[in-house]
């Protein structure tokens, strides 16, 4: 036999081969009928909004990598994912340069600040968002009809004002589904919150279309479907009780369930394997943390939308979890704390 | 009484490659021109020389004494004449005091026979020092002295014996070729260890991969004899110790403890079956069964190879791919890629396994953890592996020790097995616990 050069590695000398890159490519095309359904339903508006909330993370993830002297990360698609979740979030109309700026809030001070992919204690995405809520309160909550007859045709003017200006708001309408229930007690119609026929960010009116991208991860075996399984179920019950009570003062569960942000967040936000919890016990009680703050938020807080918050929150307290539950070790009695 | 249905929690379910071999009926393999014998073949002291240079030794002949309670002897594998007393190089790298010996070419080899352990007559403890004498260690890969696994410390009991025909790691057919064929030497072995370990029961347990030789051994059963065969669902790594108690007795081994603490002892099925070939005739061992099989080998199959066969000898033999490029001594799993193939076939090597460029898994990139949870998903013993994988990197090797129970770890691979990021957890996790053992003694 020829001299041989031997490849030396310790084992195991196999793996799944699944990889990050895999996971968060798929979540990626998860999310695809989402934001197609949003462009779809509002026009390139959305399409603007979407495209620059991804370019502005992509941006930002590169430039901080390159200031910080390390490997670019923009390859491995999570920079897209937070970019698709943040324009996701956003009014349809919102304009693009504070898009722009809520992306790079989302990276830089989401994701980069705390060491980058895995390191993160919130989710960016909404981190980005939050930061936009506190800076411009107005234009987050300016809303547009959905399919108006002339989406495909004219951008409207609020998309593209020009950077640091209030932009002139004319012409809008739509209150959301929430915010009508909130502020004049108008409840919608459960199946058209469902097929997303109302005004909301751009990506989460779309439930069905939500759900459907969940349901392919859960498929992949890429998610967590403990987590928004425990939000909805929460939600529904917790609002059930409350309906069962009072059926004029509160809303119905299924108006909870398929209104405002909720399966956007439960299904793609909570889940964010970085700041959730890593044991099923542990993604209960987050998931269940997070479905009563969105309820309690919504029914008794100031404003008409809770799921931002009780997501923040939730993972806030989510590495005290992983301290509290974790599995009882083989061959002890005893769990450690 | 537990069905076999249960199992343990988590583990895994890598690709088992097992059907290029495990048709195959054992075969002899012929004797290499040149036999390099470590004396360290097991854990504990090696053992100590008894013959010297240019001395002609005949096939079964003790060469070297065991050397202590955690030592066994070692038997001339051949007959032949002792060319060398000098280093030979082992697959940790290191180098240790060895024996080459020359097979003499025209010897009819004839195995030398020592005092037989008579069943009936002997006692537990007369077993063990058969047992001893004969030099065997755990044939599943860890090699230790099995005398020592089986004497039962005061206080303890052992009530049940259970014989390990799991082998759950991928390509290795070695256990199933052995239950195929020498069922007769495995019933007899299990009688010399029931009466040893005074156990009331035998359970065989065998992985659902291995149903053939599930019904054949069930078919021989001895009659009058507590032994039952039981089935268990495949999974890694079902054929640890902890893991088969688990799922054959629904018990737990106390953390850091032995099968012992709840009254069970485990044999590997290979080993069993050289207790029963070898101590009617109070010989020792010379030859084991090993797999040798992976994409670069053209003779794939199960051979029986004399101890001591060098490597690049059996590569040569079986015939291996230009490319090879990865070779490793047992399974892929936990086995252990060899730098240098003038090592040879120790009496732990279980299989050997080859892989050519093509089928290297070039070093991947390394992510940080994101928290996905396989791993935790995955650890049988129900560790936090993404835990004890950051406290590594910060080197809090007390608090993994302490806190997250690292030195329950058996290193079964799992965890590195499953995670996306790539970051190479058990690989962590062995290193510290090197550090905290050598931390303790300091």
């Amino acid at each position: 036999m020829k001299k041989q050069t031997l490849h030396i590695s310790t084992s195991p000398h196999l793996t799944q081969g699944t990889s990050v890159e895999v996971i968060m490519r798929n979540v990626v095309i998860a999310l695809m009928p989402a934001a197609l359904f949003s462009i779809y339903a509002f026009g390139w508006n959305a399409a603007l909004v979407l495209i620059t909330a991804v370019v502005s993370c992509l941006i930002t993830e590169h430039v901080l990598c390159r200031l910080a002297n390390k490997r670019s990360t923009v390859s491995d698609w999570s920079a897209i994912i937070t970019g698709l979740l943040l324009g996701l979030t956003l009014p349809p109309i919102f304009p693009l340069w504070m898009t722009f700026l809520g992306g790079v809030f989302a990276i830089g001070m989401g994701k980069f600040l705390f060491g980058g992919l895995g390191y993160n204690v919130f989710n960016p995405a909404l981190v980005g968002r939050a930061v936009l809520q506190g800076a411009f309160p107005v234009a987050i909550t300016t809303w547009f009809a959905s399919f108006s007859a002339d989406r495909f045709t004219t951008l409207h003017s609020a998309v593209l004002a020009v950077p640091f200006m209030e932009p002139v708001i004319d012409g809008t309408s739509g209150a959301t589904p929430l915010s009508a229930f909130k502020f004049d007690g108008i409840t919608t119609e459960a199946s058209d919150l469902a097929l997303g026929l109302v005004s909301g960010s751009t990506g989460e009116t779309s439930s069905v279309f939500i759900l459907l991208g969940g349901l392919y991860l859960v498929w992949r075996n890429l998610m967590n479907w403990r987590i928004p399984v425990a939000i909805l179920a929460t939600v529904f019950v917790f609002s059930g009780i409350l309906y069962w009570f009072d059926p004029v003062e509160y809303p119905s569960p299924l108006f909870m369930l398929f209104s405002g942000g909720l399966m956007l967040g439960a299904v793609f936000m909570a889940t964010d394997m970085v700041a959730s919890p890593i044991t099923s016990w542990g993604v209960m009680i987050y998931g269940i943390i997070i479905g009563a703050l969105v309820v309690i938020i919504r029914l008794w807080g100031g404003l008409p939308e809770g799921v931002m918050y009780a997501i923040l929150l939730a993972n806030a307290i989510s590495p005290h979890i992983d301290r509290l539950v974790r599995y009882r070790v083989y061959g002890t009695s005893l769990k450690t704390s | 009484m537990r069905t076999a249905k249960q199992t343990f929690k988590h583990g895994i379910h890598p690709p088992e490659n097992k059907e290029e071999t495990n048709g195959l009926p054992i075969r002899q393999f012929s004797f290499a021109p040149l036999i390099i014998l470590p004396l360290a073949q097991h854990i504990g002291a090696p053992s100590k020389l008894v013959i010297r240079e240019g001395q002609e030794v005949v096939r079964g002949q003790i060469l070297a004494e065991s050397d202590g309670y955690l030592s066994v002897p070692l038997h001339a594998p051949v007959s032949g004449l002792v060319k060398r007393i000098s280093n030979v190089p082992t697959i940790s790298g290191k180098m240790t005091t060895g024996i080459y010996l020359e097979p003499f070419p025209s010897s009819t080899q004839e195995i030398l026979d020592g005092e037989p352990i008579n069943l009936d007559a002997a006692s537990p403890d007369d077993i063990l020092m058969g047992i001893q004498q004969a030099g065997i260690v755990g044939l599943g890969g860890a090699a230790f002295p099995t005398h020592a696994k089986l004497k039962i410390p005061d206080g303890k009991h052992c009530d049940t014996l259970i014989i390990n025909g799991i082998e759950c790691e991928p390509y290795l057919t070695t256990d199933h070729r052995v239950m195929l064929e020498q069922s007769d030497d495995i019933f007899l072995g299990i009688k010399y260890l029931m009466k040893a370990t005074g156990a009331k029961r035998t359970i065989i347990g065998i992985e659902a991969n291995k149903q053939d030789a599930a019904d054949l051994l069930r078919e021989r059963l001895p009659k009058n004899e507590a032994i039952s065969v039981e089935v268990v669902p495949v999974k890694y790594p079902q054929g640890a110790e902890k893991m088969l108690i688990t799922s054959l007795l629904g018990k737990e081994v106390p953390s850091r403890g032995l099968p012992i603490d709840v009254s069970v002892v485990v044999v590997n099925v290979a080993t069993t079956a050289e207790i029963g070939r070898l101590l009617p005739h109070g010989r020792g061992i010379q030859e084991r069964v090993i797999t040798i099989t992976g994409p670069g080998v053209k003779k794939k199959g199960n051979y029986l190879i004399p101890i001591g066969t060098p490597l690049r000898y059996v590569l040569e033999q079986v015939g291996v791919d230009e490319s090879v490029s990865e070779v490793y001594m047992g399974g892929p799993m936990m086995g252990v890629a060899v730098a240098n193939l003038d090592i040879s076939i120790v009496k732990g090597t279980s299989g050997i396994v080859v892989f050519n460029k093509e089928q290297i898994e070039q070093a991947p990139q390394v992510y940080p953890c994101i928290k996905c949870g396989a791993c935790v998903d995955a650890c049988p013993l129900s560790l936090n592996p993404s835990k004890l994988g950051i406290l590594a990197k910060f080197e809090f090797y007390e608090k993994m020790a302490e806190e997250y129970h690292l030195m329950d770890c058996f290193e079964c691979g799992s965890c590195s097995y499953v995670c996306p990021s790539h970051i190479p957890l058990v690989q962590y996790f062995r290193l510290s616990k090197s550090i905290i053992r050598k931390r303790k003694v300091a």
